[in-house]
């Protein structure tokens, strides 16, 4: 019995690697956003207001972020417009 | 010159207090002059783990408020010379504390010649867990090998590395310490738990020592007794490793796996 619990062991991911694994992609997505600026929410949203006076967006598509590159901090705007009829 | 340590977690219920009794103690039993306060305004508790229950008359609150003097509040620990307990209020809601006031009580108790002041932290993010942090030169990370204390706890670093004095001032940082309790090794050598090497990798902090998993802490929360002065079991020791450690002495980490039991244990040991 023990050889085949062992077997079965094998097979079957432990689950404190379960575990590690989830917690290092959560983590990893939490302290990017904690570099975050408070204000950023709040403007995602006016900029999008502002995009649907002119665009019929939707509203998932707008990507927000800051970044670092080279010393500057880069605040990039992402948004895919529909398709035009 | 003294130090300000707060021990936290994020979480509850993963023994912040019981830590906080047995590293005050620990202190204090090596010499220094300790002062334990509890911050856990309206849920207090260190009286009752440190078995001083009866004798809180003045508490943090009236202090910070001016209702008492700081000597009059701070309880003598009947146990270890050097050691002093301030209780939190159970009254009062948590707003009664103030950051002047706070820092007011902190400054008073440097002067007052304490080597360590140990700010034992509620559970939670909330005004009160910033007041106990805010402070603070050291911290004691007190984290489960489990997936939502280890979350919490990088979430208190967060807040460790953003919002306290040293912080804002952009002084040295705060130390931290991780302190993991309810450690068993059993569990961790068959897969089912988070090791010690994971929840460092995880966190990113130097571990000052590892909590056996062990009945004798609930049976020293029931005397109202710090669990380190429990000599003969194992959380015990293990805390005065913690304490040895983080006094600077090199001291290997042990409880981190499972005794092997020999053939004389194993027929007559429990």
């Amino acid at each position: 019995m023990a050889l085949l619990d062992y077997l079965i062991g094998q097979r079957k991911k432990k689950s404190a690697n379960v575990a590690k694994d989830r917690l290092q992609i959560l983590l990893a997505h939490e302290r990017s956003e904690r570099n975050t600026p408070d204000y950023l929410p709040k403007m995602r949203e006016e900029i999008l207001a502002v995009i649907a006076k002119y665009v019929d967006i939707d509203q998932d598509k707008l990507q927000i972020s800051v970044d670092e590159a080279d010393g500057f901090e880069v605040l990039e705007l992402n948004l895919v417009l529909p398709e035009s009829h | 010159m003294s130090r300000v340590v707060v021990v936290t977690s994020g979480k509850g219920g993963v023994g912040k207090t019981t830590t906080s009794a047995s590293f005050s103690t620990g202190l204090a039993l090596k010499g220094y002059k300790v002062a334990v306060i509890d911050f856990d305004v309206g849920l207090r508790n260190l009286d009752l783990i440190m078995g001083c229950e009866r004798r809180v008359v003045y508490d943090f609150v009236n202090v910070v408020q001016g209702e008492a003097s700081l000597q009059q509040a701070l309880i003598k620990d009947k146990r270890v010379p050097n050691l002093y307990i301030l209780a939190a209020s159970q009254t009062r809601d948590k707003d009664a504390l103030t950051l002047e006031g706070v820092e007011k009580v902190i400054e008073d108790l440097k002067e007052a010649g304490f080597d360590y002041i140990i700010c034992d932290s509620p559970a939670g993010i909330e005004k009160g867990a910033q007041l106990a942090l805010y402070f603070a030169d050291e911290a004691l990370i007190v984290t489960n090998p489990e997936v939502s204390s280890v979350r919490d706890s990088d979430r208190i670093l967060g807040i460790l590395q953003a919002k306290s004095k040293r912080a804002e001032r952009g002084d040295e940082p705060i130390v931290e310490h991780l302190v993991l309790t309810r450690y068993n090794p059993a569990r961790v050598e068959t897969g089912e738990m988070l090791s010690v090497e994971d929840v460092i990798d995880l966190l990113n902090v130097k571990l000052l020592g590892a909590i056996p998993e062990s009945e004798d802490v609930l049976n020293a929360s029931n005397a109202g007794s710090p669990v380190v002065l429990d000599e003969n079991s194992a959380a015990a020791q293990a805390y005065n490793d913690v304490v040895d450690r983080f006094l600077g002495e090199e001291v290997e980490h042990r409880f981190l796996t499972v005794e092997k039991k020999g053939l004389f244990k194993k027929l007559f040991g429990k």
